[in-house]
């Protein structure tokens, strides 16, 4: 019970301090000072507070987006495991609709900027569309490798069933398949060197330009979905990259959070240290992220 | 009559007598500007004097052995496009029909230049009524038809704090094939305030034609006025103005790698670079009070001496201001990434940049040794004239390691000049200005070739004055440069270029 209120309360406080960390990360490089760690939150709080303008050629659609995505990644949080603890919502093949929760929030964010009908937004979503298609393959790969190697068909049995002993069995694998991870992790939250999300330049961007149009608490949804959606991704991730696993449960939530911030350090350095590729470049290095899961999937199957 | 026997020729900054320039008939003076651009001529400046009949069409250009050619001729109401054959002159041409009335037939692409009403009233080239509201960027854009082609408007409002401008793609998928660009937001009547001038004001409305240009544009119009006048700049004069334009091009250098960078999402190089150029701009601010470099060149001299002190104080920034910079740069240069993005795109080769009269960093980014301070010297460059930075490529690795060499070079070239200022004032009286002459100034501001013309009428006032910013010829190298490009590359390599709105606008 515990445990599972608070899985509830990281869920929900927690994302944005990883932005903060990146964007702390990515001034330290740059040798700035930054904006405050808690910088994510008052935005947060700014946006809520702010109203909403609605374009008139807008349906539904456009203002249904930011909610089912943000609902639809609040539910997939309820199925990633954090740490060593079980999440709140398990059963066998949730990591199917693990997949396509996200995918489903995807479909909405995409449907809404279309509903615009501005030629920016309708740029933005075909190129995010063109990607998540190159990286789905990566993620279902990665999960059928998993779930080989553990024998579970849940996402939390697959995900807790990695530790050191598995990377000493099977770490060839377990390189692969973090390497393609890595990838996933950063297209799939519009990081460098796949997009800019600090970039105000229409013509460039993916994710950004696709919610050009929103405003107030429906831009607050959609930036506080992101956000969620790296810590999942990233709780994911460091299933599989660092298995550590403590015997006592609150030094677990301990590893477990720092492990977070690690990882969002580890995000801004690689943001720092490389500029963005060239567009017709992205789906190159979402093949080579595919081929990679493929051969861990290969070295499981042997 | 042909090629150079129908010029007038003189030297950078001097004036000559109107009655020296020959007025040749309409067709032959268009032919002699076709020939004399296939001749190794380019044209500096090319406008009318619009008078109540018609007007006179004078054409400046800029030729080897620093000699500066001038001609003119008359038209009525219409006349022959000659941009087929000299492709330089097809925005030349648009101006003078929108300015003088004068109706350009066979001109391949005949629209406003900044939508504005012509000077001679009544007449108007594209026949509009004179009640009619002339808003900007409106009108038929260039249009690709077919399955999958589709068009993308950005501007005038941009998401990013940049001046107004508009860009019309046409685009198959995520590639361009052709760019518009409609400017004219940026209209302050700059030219039509200087007739009959110079006014008390002039001098402060010059440092303002584009402000990141105030001491290119202020030492041109210094330039004019005291050709005009003929007055002699003391050398210590020279030696400051050409310290406060290299600090400029530093400055404006420095910002502009420093961007790049932050348009392919490296955030290292942007931050550095921002922060250097702050010193740039503040060691300007050392000299005359301005960052900007604004209240520094005056006609006859400049504003502001530098004393031993300021000397000593700059050759100290500029030394640990230069170290970070190319700590700030050798990183750029050892990033793959970057180098990846850089490389190849926004490609121009050397025989379009010729065609289309590129000047500064652009054309010499595509292999073409063009720059006014060898070319055409001014000032202290006639007895020191820098290195000129060539890079092959055409590309925005070519234009940022012009940029690169650029900076270099004046580094060395502002710490030569601290450490040998000559003695004596800084400023000169100004003398009356002579009547009925044509005067011109070249400058290699750090965009490229600044040109301003001034005609004189019997009294010295300004009959005419034009203005001409690099970002005139260059605006039409950007929309070449994206033929064929990713349209995600446009902002890179609109940022290679960093062409000047206001400065077009006028």
């Amino acid at each position: 019970m515990a445990d599972i209120l608070i899985h509830l309360v990281a869920v929900i406080l927690l994302p944005p301090l990883l932005f903060g960390v990146i964007n702390r990360t990515k001034a330290a490089f740059a040798g700035r000072t930054g904006p405050p760690l808690l910088q994510p939150y008052y935005d947060l709080l700014r946006l809520l507070r702010k109203g909403s303008v609605f374009s008139r050629t807008t349906t539904w659609v456009f203002r249904a987006g930011p909610i089912i995505t943000l609902a639809a990644t609040l539910t997939a949080a309820l199925i990633v495991p954090l740490g060593n603890h079980a999440p709140p919502l398990s059963f066998n093949g949730d990591m199917i609709l693990f997949a396509y929760l996200l995918a489903l929030g995807r479909f909405f964010t995409t449907a809404a900027a279309l509903d615009t009908g501005s030629s920016f937004e309708g740029m933005g979503a075909a190129r995010e569309v063109t990607f998540s298609c190159l990286a789905e393959p990566v993620v279902f790969i990665a999960l059928l490798s998993l779930s080989r190697l553990s024998g579970s068909l849940s996402l939390s049995g697959i995900l807790m069933h990695s530790s050191t002993t598995l990377w000493m069995t099977s770490g060839a694998a377990l390189i692969l398949l973090v390497a393609g991870l890595f990838c996933i992790l950063l297209v799939e939250n519009c990081r460098i060197p796949f997009d800019d999300p600090n970039t105000h330049l229409e013509l460039t961007m993916i994710h950004e330009v696709m919610v050009l149009d929103h405003s107030g608490p429906a831009f607050g949804m959609i930036f506080y979905g992101a956000t969620l959606k790296l810590f999942i991704l990233g709780a994911f991730f460091l299933h599989v990259a660092l298995p550590v696993r403590p015997a006592s449960p609150l030094l677990d939530w301990l590893v477990f959070v720092a492990s977070m911030l690690l990882l969002a350090v580890a995000i801004g350095v690689v943001e720092s240290g490389m500029a963005r590729f060239r567009l017709v470049r992205v789906p190159q290095m979402l093949l080579a992220a595919c081929v990679l899961s493929a051969f861990a999937m290969i070295l499981v199957l042997r | 009559m042909s090629g150079e026997g129908m010029l007038k020729t003189f030297c950078n900054g001097e004036a000559i007598g109107v009655s020296d320039v020959p007025e040749i008939a309409l067709y032959d003076f268009l032919q002699g500007i076709v020939g004399l651009t296939g001749d190794g001529w380019r044209i500096a400046s090319y406008f009318g004097v619009p008078e109540r009949e018609g007007a006179t069409l004078w054409c400046v250009l800029s030729g080897g052995h620093a000699r500066l050619g001038a001609l003119r001729s008359w038209v009525e109401d219409r006349m022959p496009s000659i941009a087929a054959a000299c492709p330089e002159a097809h925005l030349f041409e648009r101006e003078i029909a929108e300015q003088c009335g004068i109706v350009v037939d066979d001109h391949p692409w005949f629209k406003p230049v900044r939508y504005l009403r012509s000077l001679r009233r009544g007449h108007d080239a594209w026949g509009r009524d004179s009640a009619e509201e002339i808003p900007p960027g409106v009108g038929d854009f260039y249009r690709v038809e077919g399955a999958e082609v589709h068009e993308v408007a950005v501007g005038p409002v941009h998401a990013g704090i940049i001046e107004p401008g508009h860009f019309r793609f046409q685009c198959h998928g995520e590639t361009v094939f052709n760019l518009e660009i409609a400017l004219g937001y940026q209209h302050r009547g700059v030219e039509r305030a200087l007739a009959g001038g110079p006014h008390p004001a002039t001098m402060v409305q010059m440092e303002a034609v584009a402000g990141d240009t105030t001491i290119g544009h202020a030492t041109a119009y210094a330039m004019i006025r005291e050709g005009l006048t003929g007055d002699v700049v003391p050398p210590r004069a020279e030696s400051i103005r050409a310290i406060a334009l290299e600090l400029e091009r530093l400055a404006n250098h420095c910002g502009d790698l420093g961007a790049l960078a932050g348009d392919v999402g490296y955030l290292p190089t942007m931050s550095f670079c921002g922060r250097i150029r702050g010193d740039f701009l503040n060691m300007t601010a050392l000299l005359c009070g301005s960052r900007f470099g604004r209240g520094m060149v005056r006609p006859g001299g400049t504003w502001f001496d530098c004393s031993s002190d300021q000397a000593t104080a700059l050759q100290k920034r500029l030394e640990d201001a230069g170290r970070d910079y190319a700590g700030a740069v050798a990183l750029l240069w050892d990033t793959p990434s970057v180098l990846a993005r850089f490389e190849k795109t926004g490609r121009i080769s050397s025989d379009t940049a010729i065609d289309l009269g590129l000047v500064g960093p652009a054309a010499r980014a595509c292999g073409i040794a063009r720059d006014v301070r060898r070319d055409q010297p001014f000032g202290l460059y006639k007895v020191q004239p820098p290195p000129v930075c060539v890079e092959p490529g055409g590309d925005v690795m070519a234009r940022a390691v012009v940029r690169w060499k650029e900076s270099l070079a004046s580094l060395e070239f502002i710490r030569d000049l601290l450490d040998s200022l000559p003695g004596g004032a800084v400023t000169a009286d100004c003398g009356k200005a002579a009547g009925d002459r044509l005067t011109a100034a070249l400058v290699e501001g750090w965009r490229g070739e600044i040109c301003h013309v001034a005609i004189t009428d019997a009294r010295g006032k300004f009959l005419r004055y034009k203005v001409k910013d690099p970002s005139f010829h260059n605006w039409s190298g950007l929309a070449l440069a994206l033929r064929n490009e990713q349209i995600s590359d446009f902002p890179l390599c609109n940022k290679s270029f960093n062409l000047s709105y206001c400065g077009f606008d006028l």
